[in-house]
């Protein structure tokens, strides 16, 4: 099990990754200065960017733990 | 720790208080549409802009930033005066906002009024949660601390619940046009402030916990909170994995199953304003106890087997319930027995509309639909208006108020026993602050982007009403997953470390 924990910390660095890229291309794709709807806002995909981005590296970081073996064995909840 | 009377003066003291302060919370959401049209006009773009920010800024940026602030606060001076300081923060900004002056009146002021009231509002909904939750579960008795604190879980539910039916009491008492287009909507903002003070009250009386009184006789509180819980890798990868692990599935399943399913009821399915929140308060009351049912079977079987059960469950079966509220409320399948259709000037003379053409279809299981068309005086200065409204026949509405119900039980699985949880994962001189933090991020981001990227979804090309359920059903997935392979089900008994 602590060897599973390990090697998925990988997916975890990879998705918290691609979650930025998604943002920001998101931002691109949908911002619209004639759209009239909040997607198309430059505000919201701003707020949401600067609140998802520390976020994103903090879903690396726990997958930096867990391919370093922090997670290894039993924590109690 | 406290005679079973005691913990009990505990519970409610911190239950009111904390459901004072999400009623608070709520009422600006559930009065935003009224609340724009008086402080934020769409024809003044500063004032659209702050409305964007007072609708984003206090759920995403200001809740996370509260929790630090006054997590750090409860982790230095006490679990007590804080959260007694974030109630007069909120129940003062509410009751502010029902006194500022509209637009109309101020002008450029009401606006930015309103949203540094909303952000003092976001802030101290920041700081509650996190003391209220600590507070009891270091009165609470070890076997029983999942039980306790699931009466603080209740609070988040009953304060939608206590809003919706103040809301909907005061309509009509007052009249719909008193309430939407006179002053009426301020009353819900005002009441606020008896509430508070009579919480207050309460709250005065309490005694600091048990376990900060004690490291505090000893000298052994934290110096300095924010970097004891960030700043050491051995607590920072536990709120990692508190947040990744079980606050995001749960944000995301709270969110869906009470708030995008009211927005879904409402927007997507039409259902008429009075029967949709009716519908959506009998499910609340019907699945409210079950808080306190799953808080205290945490405490024999462990806290994550039921939260992961509650996420498998809004996994599974999202995206068919609201396949089938849809179809509740589609009537294209019916067969019209009556119709009836009627002309009249619009009520108010400078609206821009020249008549309100009403159609009203009653159809043969006894569902109405109301289709309201809005003719504008010239056609290329104000579009067409076109609205739906429909009401459910009884039988329909009871199918809905089931679904809800069934969704909302999902939220009990994954809400009743998480404030245990979260208290056990962190040392008493750090757990205001560690805990509250992946708690407001999990709520207030991911649950609170449920409507936005909702939306987002539905307008990619090729999609349909249910893609927008690909976000929480993604989120809660992964959250599942991570909580699945890293957390334990075995109960921390001892919080006093």
């Amino acid at each position: 099990m602590d060897k599973l924990k390990r090697i998925v910390g990988i997916a975890w660095m990879t998705i918290g990754l691609a979650s930025i890229i998604v943002l920001i291309a998101g931002a691109v794709m949908n911002i619209d200065v004639h759209g009239k709807s909040d997607i198309n806002k430059p505000v919201p995909w701003l707020i949401i960017i600067t609140i998802f981005t520390p976020i994103s590296i903090g879903l690396i970081i726990f997958g930096w733990y867990a391919l370093k073996g922090e997670y290894d064995g039993v924590i109690k909840t | 720790m406290p005679s079973p009377k005691g913990i009990w003066k505990v519970i409610t003291a911190s239950s009111v208080g904390t459901l004072i302060e999400w009623y608070d919370f709520y009422i600006f959401g559930s009065l935003s549409t009224i609340i724009s049209q008086k402080f934020f006009p769409d024809a003044n773009p500063t004032a659209a802009l702050l409305s964007t920010l007072a609708t984003f800024a206090a759920g995403f940026v200001v809740r996370p930033f509260g929790a630090l602030v006054f997590g750090r606060l409860g982790d230095l001076i006490g679990r007590k005066y804080t959260f007694l300081l974030t109630l007069v923060l909120m129940g003062g900004s509410t009751f502010l906002i029902g006194l500022v002056p509209s637009y109309a009146t101020i002008g450029g002021w009401a606006p930015f009024l309103v949203l540094l009231l909303r952000l003092l509002q976001g802030l101290a909904l920041g700081g509650e949660y996190g003391g209220a939750a600590t507070y009891v579960a270091e009165h609470a008795p070890e076997n029983r601390r999942g039980f306790f604190t699931s009466w603080i879980q209740t609070t988040a539910t009953l304060g939608l619940f206590v809003s919706l039916g103040v809301i909907l009491t005061v309509r009509r008492i007052v009249g719909v046009e008193e309430f939407t287009a006179g002053d009426g909507w301020r009353i819900p903002f005002l009441l606020s402030i008896l509430l508070v003070i009579v919480s207050i009250f309460i709250r005065m009386k309490m005694q600091e916990s048990p376990l900060f009184a004690k490291l505090k006789s000893e000298g052994r509180v934290s110096k300095n909170p924010l970097k004891e819980s960030f700043g050491h890798r051995a607590n920072f990868k536990m709120v990692l994995l508190a947040l990744f692990g079980a606050t995001m599935g749960q944000g995301v399943i709270w969110y869906t199953s009470q708030f995008y399913a009211q927005s879904f009821i409402l927007t997507k399915c039409h259902v008429e304003y009075e029967q949709a929140n009716s519908i959506i308060l009998i499910a609340l009351v019907l699945t409210t106890p079950f808080f306190v049912v799953f808080g205290a079977l945490s405490d024999k079987i462990g806290r994550k087997n039921i939260m992961l059960l509650g996420m498998l469950l809004g996994v599974l079966l999202y995206r068919p319930i609201f396949q089938q509220l849809y179809e509740i409320a589609d009537v294209s399948k019916k067969a019209v027995v009556v119709e009836r259709r009627e002309s009249n000037p619009p009520p108010h003379v400078n609206s821009g509309f020249i008549q309100v053409v009403t159609i009203e279809k009653r159809f043969d299981d006894g569902t109405k639909l109301k289709t309201t068309l809005k003719e504008p005086a010239e056609k290329k200065s104000v579009a067409p208006m076109m609205t739906n409204e429909v009401r459910l026949a009884e039988k329909d509405k009871w199918k809905m108020v089931g679904l809800i119900a069934v969704m909302v039980l999902f939220v009990t699985m994954v809400y009743g026993p998480i404030a245990a949880f979260l208290v056990e994962l962190f040392p008493t001189q750090i757990r205001y602050t560690s805990m509250s933090l992946p708690y407001h991020i999990g709520n207030g981001v991911f649950g609170g982007l449920v409507p936005f990227i909702a939306t987002l979804i539905t307008t990619i090309p090729g999609t349909d009403h249910l893609s927008g359920l690909w976000y929480p059903i993604g989120v809660a997935a992964l959250c599942m997953v991570i909580g699945f392979l890293y957390l334990s089900n075995k109960i921390d008994t001892d919080v006093s470390d």
